[in-house]
């Protein structure tokens, strides 16, 4: 440190012999850093899991933390019809001219049929919106600013208890205050139908709810569909405005349409719905930025304003959105073999996580812990509520080298048919 | 909180204005100002006053404006005339008239398909590593004393666009004034951006002379003189967007001056490195000197025209501080807002311009890509003005080959602008500003013929 400061003082006063040469300007900005009131921000409470994972040189660690598919190997995984599809793209060698500010026209049509169905009326009559967004992240963005600008009614969003971290700042930075319902029942590990149900009768009427389509994450608890039936009614005695998140489509039970399910089912009961689509997950595009953000209107026509307003949103944020990964997603979606190819990787996915969920209840058993642990494979898609206090967390951390976030989340993802007993034997140990 | 901030949306406050309110009412700015300003949704209980059939949310959402550039093109796309010509939307052109994709990087591309290594996995928040040091090192020069003294750094972002509004939204809650500058006139969306960013004052600076074409020294140095401290002044760094109307050196050490002495913050937006002049250097002069001169800054930098790499949205936003800490809280809470914006940014194109960028050989043919298309963009000025000169058009065309980069601005009025559009299908911008990248040796002629017949009947 002395020989940090040594060194700056040594560069600061070489800096000031060379200014004194021939300084004409009185040089203000080197009294004090414009800067100097700007906090560190708080570190990303996922990034440091995966930063002391980096550290941790222990050969039996692993990094539960990480919301991205691995392989049974414990590597990123790039889909197959995602490589072809890139070869046929290559192939064509086109340009790479801006896009329209919505984004690729043949991507946004096939997202609204994936996510909605092919015999919705709603897209069928036009009703729908969909623009290209910056994957999960920048849909929801765009939804957020575009309610916070339009919506008439309570500029207030209730988010499920607990939510994905990422969800309040998208909507506070937009404008829109935050505001919680119940949803996990941690003496159960799953869903508090009674809570929410008393919770969100209780919401001012008008105002806006976050729902998580499937997969719910952090907890993976999802709603039966006789209680998103209930939670349909309720939200149209409140006159809510559901916005809907949804970010593992066919990820979460291996099929498309299921895990739509709930979506299509508000649409079918007369909600005209906001959904943010992201294919980080389905399509392991994580990095490529894909997602859709859709709105549901009375009618083409004013489909139609809501549009050119969201463009009015959009341009002054990015002015329009990337094209090589919604590319390969709309090749994927609208080529009959390689949706079909698609379709069986994501099925492929899914259903190594549902195996891991099992075989971990499996473990446990044999490890001979006392505990229920039937949440693990009541709970679904990529993340898992273990049920794991702080202190527990701290010293699975500490003893095995197994990283995960406080909340006693862990991502399935990152477990595999090889460490899935050491696992099984990590989280025994702590619990027993 | 919002849409009512509209109300506090002061411009023009104490600088002046357009030299008429014509100039005005023909940028988009004012059609986009316009709308919002005039036309509020009604609040809820206003609504439930209302007695109407159709209860729908949005039913008080009023139609937009395009955003004239891209309708523009939308209406070129629509004409079947043979002989139109877009001169509209930014984007180089061969001599073809065809968009190009850079030798480099499909070679780079190519590269990046066979390896088996390359995945699609998220990118930190503050973006490709590689990517961002090496972007950063091109706007500063290699030797850049703030690059030496580790007080400099980039992040990435989409594209230019997006490394202004982070930059901005970072400044509208960090930095210590809500009011920013911007050039008379300006690239409209740098007012888009100020505003959705809750800046509260969008003022500007003089810069454009309308008489001599050129630049209004004076006039910038005085509304810069007269800015209240701190305020946020949004600078061309090269190849001015839309004039073509950079400062000289000279020039640019005296805005210097007055900005250090009114602690004005510089932010300079780079989206042709290396297009204006051909010399990537020279066109990252400005940044250089202000650099120099101590001045803690920031610089938006867009590859979208120098690679040709518009639909990937590779920009990069370089950061120059007073010191080490500063730049890593800076850079920490530029995290904090890029997480709920678009939480990470576009992998595939930040990859294509660092691997150009760190190797040695595929750099020296970028280089010779640019020298390409900058030279082709000079020659075509030349062109041009050759055509008006033998036409005898009325008027003097000098300020064709003097402005620099891909726009030129005609200097055409409104009215010529819709005469040109309607009886030649040549598609140019209301303010006369048009894409030089476009012109070619085939239809140079046409739109001299254009430009001639349009500066003579109206």
């Amino acid at each position: 440190m002395a020989l940090q400061n040594c060194a700056k003082s040594l560069v600061s006063a070489a800096f000031k012999h060379h200014h004194a040469k021939g300084v004409i300007y009185q040089s203000s900005t080197r009294a004090s850093s414009i800067w100097s009131n700007v906090e560190m921000g708080p570190p990303d409470a996922i990034l440091g899991v995966s930063e002391a994972f980096k550290k941790d040189k222990s050969p039996n660690k692993m990094n539960l933390g990480v919301g991205a598919y691995r392989d049974d190997n414990g590597k990123p995984y790039v889909l197959p019809s995602v490589r072809k599809a890139e070869d046929i793209i290559r192939s064509k060698n086109l340009d790479k001219e801006y896009l329209g500010i919505t984004g690729l026209a043949e991507f946004t049509k096939a997202s609204a049929i994936l996510a909605f169905g092919d015999n919705c009326d709603a897209i069928k009559n036009k009703r729908n919106v969909t623009a290209q967004g910056i994957s999960g992240t920048g849909s929801l963005r765009i939804g957020a600013n575009f309610l916070s600008k339009f919506y008439p009614g309570v500029k207030e969003v209730w988010l499920p208890k607990p939510s994905w971290g990422n969800h309040t700042p998208i909507f506070k930075h937009a404008g829109i205050e935050v505001k919680q319902y119940r949803y996990y029942d941690p003496s159960t590990c799953g869903f508090d139908a009674k809570g929410a149900y008393e919770d969100i009768s209780k919401i001012p009427e008008n105002s806006i709810i976050l729902l998580h389509a499937c997969a719910h994450n952090p907890t993976g608890v999802d709603p039966k569909p006789d209680q998103w039936k209930e939670l349909s009614q309720i939200i149209k005695s409140r006159k809510l405005f559901p916005f809907f998140d949804m970010a593992y489509q066919g990820f979460a039970s291996g099929n498309i349409d299921n895990d739509a399910a709930a979506v299509r089912m508000f649409v079918n009961e007369g909600h005209n719905i906001a959904l943010a689509q992201s294919y980080a997950k389905n399509m392991g595009l994580y990095g490529e930025r894909v997602g859709a953000f859709t709105l549901i209107c009375e009618s083409e026509e004013e489909a139609k304003r809501c549009e050119s307003q969201l463009k009015i949103i959009i341009r002054p944020m990015y002015s329009n959105p990337p094209l090589s990964g919604p590319r390969i997603a709309s090749t994927i979606l609208n080529t009959a073999e390689l949706r079909s190819q698609w379709l069986t990787e994501v099925k492929g996915m899914a259903d190594r996580i549902i195996t891991m969920r099992s075989q971990l209840v499996e473990n446990l058993k044999k490890e001979g812990s006392s505990h229920n642990w039937q949440h693990i494979t009541d709970q679904i898609g990529m993340f898992c509520f273990t049920g794991l206090k702080p202190d527990q967390v701290a010293r699975i951390t500490e003893e095995f080298s197994v990283y995960l976030t406080k909340d006693g989340r862990i991502s399935v993802a990152g477990i595999s048919s090889k460490n899935n007993a050491y696992l099984a034997h990590a989280i025994h140990t702590v619990s027993k | 909180m919002i849409k009512q901030s509209f109300s506090n949306f002061k411009m023009f406050s104490n600088s002046r204005s357009f030299e008429s309110s014509r100039d005005f009412a023909r940028t988009d700015y004012a059609h986009a100002l316009e709308h919002i300003t005039t036309v509020r949704p009604l609040t809820f209980h206003q609504k439930l006053q209302q007695k109407t059939v159709n209860m729908s949310v949005f039913k008080d959402v009023d139609m937009a404006p395009p955003v004239a550039v891209f309708n523009l093109t939308a209406r070129y796309k629509e004409d079947k005339d043979p002989a139109k010509v877009n001169l509209g939307v930014g984007a180089y052109r061969t001599d073809e008239g065809k968009p190009w994709v850079l030798p480099v990087v499909r070679t780079v591309e190519s590269q990046m398909a066979a390896d088996s290594t390359l995945d699609h996995e998220y990118l930190p928040i503050a973006g490709l590593k590689t990517f961002t040091e090496a972007a950063t090192r091109l706007a500063l020069g290699d030797d850049s004393p703030a690059l030496l003294q580790n007080r400099a750094g980039g992040f990435q972002a989409l594209s230019g666009t997006g490394a202004l509004r982070l930059g901005i939204d970072f400044l509208s809650r960090f930095g210590k004034s809500k009011t920013v500058y911007v050039s008379d006139p300006t690239w409209p969306n740098h007012m888009a951006i100020g505003r959705d960013a809750h800046f509260t004052e969008i003022k500007k600076y003089r810069y454009w002379d309308d008489k001599t074409k050129a630049l209004n020294i004076d006039g910038m140095l005085e509304d810069l003189r007269n800015a209240p401290e701190h305020s946020v002044v949004i600078l061309h760094g090269c190849a001015h967007n839309p004039t073509g109307v950079d400062p000289k050196k000279e020039q640019w050490e005296q805005i210097a001056e007055v900005m250090a002495a009114k602690k004005l913050f510089p932010f300079f937006d780079i989206a042709y490195q290396g297009f204006a002049t051909g010399d990537l250097d020279a066109d990252a002069s400005s940044v250089r000197l202000f650099v120099k001169k101590e001045f803690e800054l920031f610089v938006s930098q867009s590859f979208s025209k120098n690679f040709g790499l518009y639909n990937e949205r590779v920009g990069n936003l370089a950061i120059v501080t007073q010191d080490n800490d500063s730049l890593m809280r800076v850079q920490s809470q530029l995290e904090k807002l890029a997480r709920p914006m678009w939480s990470n940014p576009p992998n595939h194109g930040a990859r294509i311009v660092a691997t150009t960028l760190n190797n040695p050989s595929l750099f020296a043919e970028w280089k010779e890509a640019i020298r390409t298309m900058s030279s082709r963009v000079i020659s075509m000025r030349a062109l041009l003005k050759q055509k008006l000169k033998q036409l005898n058009t009325p008027g003097s065309w000098d300020h064709i080959t003097d402005q620099i980069g891909m726009f030129s601005y005609t200097g055409l009025t409104s009215k010529q602008v819709d005469f040109i559009i309607q009886k030649y299908h040549v598609y140019l911008m209301q303010d006369g500003r048009i894409n030089m990248c476009a012109v070619t040796n085939s239809n140079c002629d046409h739109i001299a013929a254009a430009i001639h017949d349009a500066v003579t009947s109206c």
